[in-house]
């Protein structure tokens, strides 16, 4: 009987025949952390007794979701981290490295067919290049720094098959934001998706890695897609390591397959509080924003910030309306800055902040203040997100956000395009 | 295990009650104290819910709770704030997870009929929960087995425990 992509590989690394439903012990080929959650983590190490981790090679912490720290209480847990990291020897991207959902594929410490955790949610990302790669808690990370692996049970597959072409001027965001709002928020729990279509294959990288990237907002375990010469390409020129693509068999078993017809979807907008509340962009163009964001490990890429630049190039931000912008990397940063972008925005009066979250998880560089809309191209919007429970927070596309603060309000892209 | 208190349920919502209503970002990134944690668990849904809790009472949510956010930091702050249990008609699963690595126990059950003060008592040797209503009927309800990683788990005291007691994953 035929195996999904997420039975395969959770089967390689167990040495077991694994089926959905079963529960496995499955070595781990990355291990990751991030500001927010390995202070915890380091607690629940030291409590375990353990002085040593098992591969220093395969662990990474990023500080990147309050970075630079905005209060002493931060900065008490980026030092704690920073003894930790000299402590055991494992890999540390400090501040102003980016984000760590875009570090660990750009600096090839994931490849196609790799089992990869990381202590935050969006670590589903990397199944946009065919990497099983799930979100756990701080203490599930600490014990698999200790034993280099992990618990599972083996999800049942929910396949998303896209059918025909997005328009002009509707993204791969629009796409996982129409797909939300069609599962909702709890739509796929337990489940692994596989994602597929003609549009998937005609995607970059970076637009594939926003849509896996968002698995996790309609409850998904993974978010995985099978990896092409695309793929290939790209990892080859980021990764050291070989590369295991994994496909499923044409006889594998899905507890359901769906499909969606892209041809007529607008760009979406996920309004507040929730991220499946999405609607097409045409029934709440032209609600007033006072702020936008682009950026986050969602669209913070390159070709994320490009789009929006070419939306801004020779224009202004709204004289009501503030954006930040936040690589999600250095490297993109100076790429950015090499192809003009960063002086399209800042000509733009655009304020480019640090690599990193950003103002995303509301802890500093944007917090907005009481009854101010914000458009944004983050992954969640839920009430007091970004560290004010009394603003309103709008999702969409970089285009989206690009159009909607030159206007002041909420504005379709496509009559920029 | 027998847990006592009351059934705590929010006006505001029931289904899809995320991590940042369960503990807001602005504290998480900051606050490494549990206890100091605990005093904003729910602000964001209900202010001063924190207030409302008498050590062992439960909440008590409809589908999809703990959903969004894998901040460990959400069930921490559940169970030093003195919640015994949550029990919900589904949880997101990173949220279940977490719950069981720190020995709080998450119950699946269908939660439609509990009201906002019933008294609860949950029997997990046992599996089943007895909720009295407000008219003082009583009503039993069969607990569906736990799977065994989480029996073992609970049982040791969570995760930490378990690899003080093993050295590793014995599940």
């Amino acid at each position: 009987m035929g195996k999904t992509i997420a039975e395969k590989i959770l089967s390689n690394h167990s040495g077991k025949d694994a089926k959905a439903g079963d529960i496995v012990i499955a070595n781990l080929d990355y291990m990751m952390g991030q500001d927010g959650t390995s202070g915890v983590a380091i607690d629940s190490f030291n409590n375990m007794g353990a002085k040593k981790v098992i591969d220093p090679s395969k662990i990474s912490i990023v500080i990147d979701h309050s970075s630079p720290s905005p209060n002493i209480g931060v900065s008490t847990i980026h030092k704690k981290i920073r003894a930790f990291v000299n402590q055991t020897g494992i890999n540390l991207y400090d501040i102003g490295c980016g984000v760590c959902h875009q570090l660990l594929p750009e600096q090839g410490h994931v490849v196609p067919g790799d089992l990869v955790i990381g202590a935050d949610s969006h670590t589903c990302t990397y199944g946009a290049i065919n990497v099983f790669s799930t979100g756990i808690g701080s203490t599930d990370l600490a014990a698999a720094w200790i034993s280099g692996k992990l618990w599972f049970k083996v999800p049942e597959t929910l396949k998303l098959i896209y059918k025909n072409k997005l328009q002009k001027g509707v993204f791969s965001k629009d796409l996982i934001l129409y797909t939300i709002g069609q599962l909702g928020a709890g739509g796929a729990t337990y489940l692994a998706l596989e994602i597929e279509g003609k549009e998937i294959d005609d995607m970059s990288i970076d637009a594939r890695m926003t849509i896996s990237n968002m698995a996790i907002e309609c409850g998904a375990k993974a978010g995985l897609m099978k990896a092409d010469k695309k793929t290939l390409d790209w990892v080859s020129k980021h990764a050291k390591r070989k590369a295991n693509p994994i496909e499923a068999d044409k006889d594998a078993i899905y507890k359901e397959i769906k499909e969606f017809d892209l041809a007529m979807i607008e760009p979406q907008i996920a309004k507040p509080h929730t991220v499946d509340n999405v609607v097409p962009i045409s029934e709440v163009a032209g609600t007033p924003i006072q702020m936008g964001l682009i950026g986050t490990c969602t669209n913070g890429r390159l070709e994320d910030l490009r789009i929006a630049a070419n939306i801004l190039k020779g224009k202004k931000v709204h004289k009501d309306c503030r954006l930040i912008v936040a690589p999600s990397s250095k490297t993109i940063f100076l790429e950015a800055i090499k192809e003009g972008i960063i002086e399209t925005f800042i000509n733009a009066n655009v304020a480019v902040v640090t690599p990193g979250c950003g103002p995303c998880v509301g802890t500093h560089n944007g917090v907005p203040a009481d009854g101010e809309n914000v458009i944004s191209t983050a992954n969640r919007n839920f009430k007091g997100r970004m560290g004010n429970p009394s603003a309103f927070i709008y999702l969409g596309s970089p285009a989206t956000v690009a159009a909607s603060v030159l206007e002041g309000k909420i504005a379709d892209p496509r009559k920029y395009l | 295990m027998k847990l006592k208190g009351k059934a705590l349920k929010f006006e505001k919502m029931n289904d899809d009650i995320n991590t940042d209503y369960i503990i807001s970002g602005r504290y998480k990134f900051k606050i490494q104290d549990p206890y100091e944690l605990a005093k904003h668990v729910m602000e964001d849904l209900e202010p001063d819910f924190y207030k409302r809790v008498n050590k062992g009472d439960f909440i008590v949510a409809g589908e999809n709770f703990g959903c969004g956010s894998s901040r460990e930091q959400a069930p921490m702050s559940i169970k030093y704030a003195g919640i015994s249990c949550v029990i919900a008609k589904s949880f997101a699963r990173i949220f279940y997870r977490n719950c069981f690595n720190l020995g709080l126990p998450a119950i699946e059950v269908d939660t439609d009929q509990f009201e906002n003060g019933d008294e609860v008592e949950v029997d997990l040797d046992n599996g089943v929960i007895v909720r009295t209503g407000r008219d003082l009927s009583q009503h039993k309800i069969k607990i569906p087995p736990l799977p065994k990683t989480m029996q073992t788990l609970l049982s040791d005291g969570g995760l930490v425990e378990h690899f003080k007691k093993h050295g590793g994953f014995k599940l």
